[in-house]
């Protein structure tokens, strides 16, 4: 899974996709996702990471991730090719 | 190192003209505890959902809304509505508070009865009494309050037969400028029905008219209606005094004052828009001291208030069971709370907030029960923090008719505690098991085997 | 001299194709001539134009909706108050006024005036009181019957004749020809505004609006007639112009010396063809319009601002006629970033 490499995340967790000219909120969560994502992880890697780092099991963080990539998908924030 | 805390991921599209939410934290803050008594702790205990009343919010509710009107008439006796809330430990306080019973059935006479209310205490209201209740009512010196002319003639009947002449009123139905207007109950009092019920049993002689009546409706908006209604009544105290000497023992304006809940549709929150007890109190008093009543003369106003009187009170403790996503890519959360202990989630925009801390960040998601049915739905929109399954939520304001019009449906009905004024915790309902269900029903022999 | 510094706190800066009077209101106070203002914008959405606009708003901050209930209302306009300390907040928009009236005593406690209407006077010139608001101050005003049933409708008929008005409770107004064509427009109505429904006598005729100014003892500060000389299709005025009507004046002073009215206002009227001024609709606010009087001699926003500091502005007596106010639209550049800032913190 990869993210539109050209999207524009600021500090505050403000997103703007200059593509289509939309702009979103994510919360820290979601915008370390964004980063790991854009560091080129997979979706293991994101989870391995995750888990290591927050207060979460591999179980619930997985189940959100899984939603969390649907909405990306949604607001076309991947890349196309996949 | 210790690991950071974790909070789902969430993204929200910024729509055009959408107000930035996530600048604005509009929503209340979360509850956590009720009455002194952690919600995380009510939950683990007693088990979720749960309903949670406090004595506390009873009482002083009852204590603005007594000294509203007895600041400003001479005689004010409230009469607990049964109906709205008949639980023996809630209608007990209102009683130890000086309240009166208001019931509306063979059922709640008999449960005021038990819980040792003076029966000459007891307003029987309600189209459907029985020869045998009104024998009973009558034997007992209870306040009848007659319904329909059917009503009146059966009970002129039964007066023959009672150790004690009926103590009676009538019900009044009357334009009061509100809509809908209630006129399915009690003789109108534009087109002279009311008048001529009067005539009846004052000529009948065999039943002693104490008062008059009116219910003018439910969740009434204005306090003007009632200052009207004051003013109908008062004018028939009027003409019965002129036409046959006789005056009225009390004034009885019936319950219908709305609580501080948001009816559905409305632009801005009932807690902004909705009369105090003062505003009622204060259309009401003016109306009626400002009648033909000379002063020493004042009947007692007696007042049915329920809903505006217990829903505060009211809490119901829910836990998130799980989080989806609709086919258009909506939030939804499903909770162990809905209609069927949640009745009045049909008219109201109950407020919910959260039982534990969150971060600023909120999505909109639709609160849905635990039901297999589609109209099982708590709110339809919702801004809430990003919830887990297990996190508790605390719905507001659930104290007025949904502890008597809750459904025993596919899920057993959950225990209700009351926290009283120490702060301690008390059952005053036990949840319901598969025996309270299934102890009522009988199984026909040729139907107890079976080969599934 | 010097001249006193105000903080002032103005919303409706959504200044679009159907706008609200907050810029207008603005620029009135930033001619004010008995003193300097430092405007706060208060905006419930980040595309306002207002809170991009550097020469109308100083400082813009996010407010809750009214629906969010008066308790955080006010804590939000607490915490924008110890940031910026404001002397008077002047409110725009008809679905706020009643939150902010609520509050009103408890923000003067905390040094913040305003000066709006009672709620007396807010509740009885509402659209379904207008006939009695009529009666009850000698103003010619269309017969109006609220009514909640469809059923109605055939009663009022010899007293309305059609073509007659349908009106909603909030919003919404139709024109119906027949019976069956009031009572569709009677379901259509009650189905998204609720009851009751207002049927009002149709008057033809030429439309004049009244923006004024009552201080709340009956005298009128400022009144300035208009006649609309081009309308959107939203019945908006695009461009107006000043007109010289003691008539209209006359209906106007009757109004406030008669209700006692406090606070800015708008009168829409109708002149019949037999030349008869009816009052249609009494808007509980500074229109958007205003300009046009400031243009013309009469600060509207000024002198209310002044009555709400307690001050006893002398009257508006004269004003321009034939003077004219063309809208126009006007795109800024915004660079995303504050777009961002104000979406994100709530303050620009």
């Amino acid at each position: 899974m990869k993210i539109n490499p050209n999207l524009a995340v600021s500090e505050s967790g403000f997103l703007f996709n200059p593509g289509t000219g939309e702009s979103f909120t994510v919360n820290p969560t979601g915008a370390e996702i964004i980063r790991l994502l854009r560091e080129g992880l997979s979706l293991e890697q994101v989870i391995d990471a995750f888990t290591e780092q927050f207060q979460v099991d591999r179980h619930t963080f997985e189940k959100d991730l899984h939603d969390f990539s649907g909405i990306l998908k949604t607001y076309n924030l991947l890349e196309k090719d996949e | 190192m210790e690991k950071q805390k974790y909070e789902r991921p969430h993204i929200l599209r910024l729509e055009t003209g959408m107000p930035g939410k996530f600048g604005m934290r509009n929503e209340p803050a979360p509850t956590t505890h009720i009455d002194g008594m952690a919600v995380s702790e009510l939950a683990e205990k007693y088990g979720s959902p749960l309903f949670v009343l406090s004595e506390k919010t009873i009482r002083s509710v009852y204590r603005q809304a007594y000294k509203a009107f007895s600041t400003r008439y001479p005689k004010v006796q409230f009469a607990w509505s049964y109906k709205t809330n008949y639980l023996s430990a809630v209608c007990n306080i209102f009683h130890q508070e000086g309240s009166w019973a208001e019931v509306v059935s063979g059922f709640e006479y008999d449960k005021a009865l038990a819980n040792g209310v003076d029966p000459k205490k007891i307003i029987f209201n309600g189209p459907a009494k029985t020869r045998e209740e009104l024998l009973l009512a009558t034997n007992n010196e209870s306040l009848i309050h007659i319904d329909h002319l059917d009503e009146l003639y059966l009970l002129i009947e039964v007066a023959e037969h009672a150790d004690h002449r009926p103590r009676v009123a009538i019900r009044v139905n009357m334009d009061t400028g509100i809509y809908p207007m209630w006129d399915r109950f009690g003789f109108n009092y534009e087109n002279g029905q009311a008048w001529d019920a009067l005539n009846k049993i004052m000529h009948s002689g065999k039943l002693d008219l104490m008062g008059l009546h009116t219910h003018i409706g439910t969740f009434i908006m204005s306090a003007n209606a009632y200052a009207v209604a004051a003013t109908k009544l008062a004018e028939l105290a009027r003409l019965l005094q002129v036409k046959f000497n006789h005056k009225l023992k009390y004034i009885d304006l019936g319950g219908g004052f709305a609580s501080k809940n948001t009816l559905k549709g409305s632009y801005l929150p009932g807690s902004d828009t909705n009369p105090s007890f003062n505003d009622y109190a204060e259309a009401i008093s003016s109306a009626l001291i400002n009648s033909h009543f000379a002063p020493g003369e004042l009947p007692m106003l007696i007042l049915e208030t329920g809903r505006a009187l217990i829903d505060e009170a009211g809490y119901i403790i829910s836990s998130v069971i799980a989080n989806k996503r609709m086919s258009t890519g909506r939030r939804a959360t499903i909770i162990d709370a809905g209609v069927n202990l949640l009745f009045t989630s049909f008219w109201y925009q109950h407020s919910i907030t959260v039982a534990q801390g969150t971060s600023q960040y909120r999505e909109d998601t639709s609160l849905y029960g635990p039901l297999c049915m589609n109209i099982d739905c708590i709110r339809d929109s919702i801004n809430l923090p990003l919830l887990n399954p297990g996190d508790h939520l605390v719905i507001h304001q659930t104290g007025a008719y949904n502890l008597t019009q809750w459904m025993q449906f596919i899920h057993l009905r959950p225990k209700v505690v009351m926290i009283d004024e120490m702060g301690d915790a008390h059952i005053v309902r036990e949840n319901e098991e598969m025996e309270s269900i299934t102890g009522l029903e009988k199984l026909p022999g040729h139907l107890s085997s079976i080969k599934a | 001299m010097s001249k006193p510094r105000y903080t002032i706190a103005v919303t409706g800066l959504n200044a679009i194709d159907s706008p609200g009077p907050g810029v207008a209101v603005i620029r009135g106070l930033r001619e004010a001539v008995s003193f300097d203002v430092r405007i706060i914008g208060l905006a419930y959405e980040s595309l306002e134009p207002g809170v991009y606009m550097d020469e109308v708003t100083d400082k813009t901050y996010l407010i809750p909706y009214p629906t969010a209930g008066t308790d955080i209302l006010f804590d939000r306009l607490m915490y924008i108050h110890t940031q910026e300390k404001i002397d008077v907040i002047i409110p725009n928009f008809d679905a706020e006024l009643y939150s902010f009236m609520k509050l009103e005593n408890k923000l003067r406690d905390s040094g913040i005036r305003m000066f709006l209407p009672t709620f007396e006077q807010f509740e009885e010139r509402h659209k379904v009181n207008l006939s009695e608001f009529g009666k009850k101050y000698k103003l010619d005003v269309p017969e109006s019957i609220p009514v909640t049933d469809s059923y109605e409708i055939q009663k009022h008929i010899a007293a309305l004749d059609f073509p007659m008005m349908v009106k909603g409770k909030w919003y919404d107004a139709f024109i119906a020809y027949n019976a069956e064509q009031a009572r569709t427009y009677f379901n259509k109505i009650a189905a998204k505004w609720g009851l009751p429904v207002v049927l009002q006598k149709y008057v033809h005729g030429t439309e004049y609006n009244v923006t004024g100014l009552g201080d709340g003892n009956g005298n009128t500060i400022a009144a300035v007639p208009m006649r609309k000389q081009y309308i959107t299709d939203k019945g908006k005025a695009w461009a107006g112009i000043s007109i010289d009507d003691p008539k209209l004046l006359e209906i106007t002073r009757r109004f406030v010396s008669e209700t006692r009215w406090r606070g800015g206002f708008e009168l829409e009227m109708m002149k019949s063809s037999d030349g008869k001024y009816y009052l249609m609709e009494i808007n509980p606010r500074i229109p958007a319009w205003v300009y046009l009087a400031v243009g013309v001699g009469q600060n509207i926003p000024e002198a209310l601002t002044l009555l709400a500091l307690g001050q006893n502005p002398p009257a508006y007596d004269k004003y321009d006629v034939g003077k004219l106010f063309i809208r126009y639209s006007w795109d800024m550049i915004v660079d995303r970033s504050e777009f961002e800032n104000f979406s994100v913190k709530g303050e620009l």
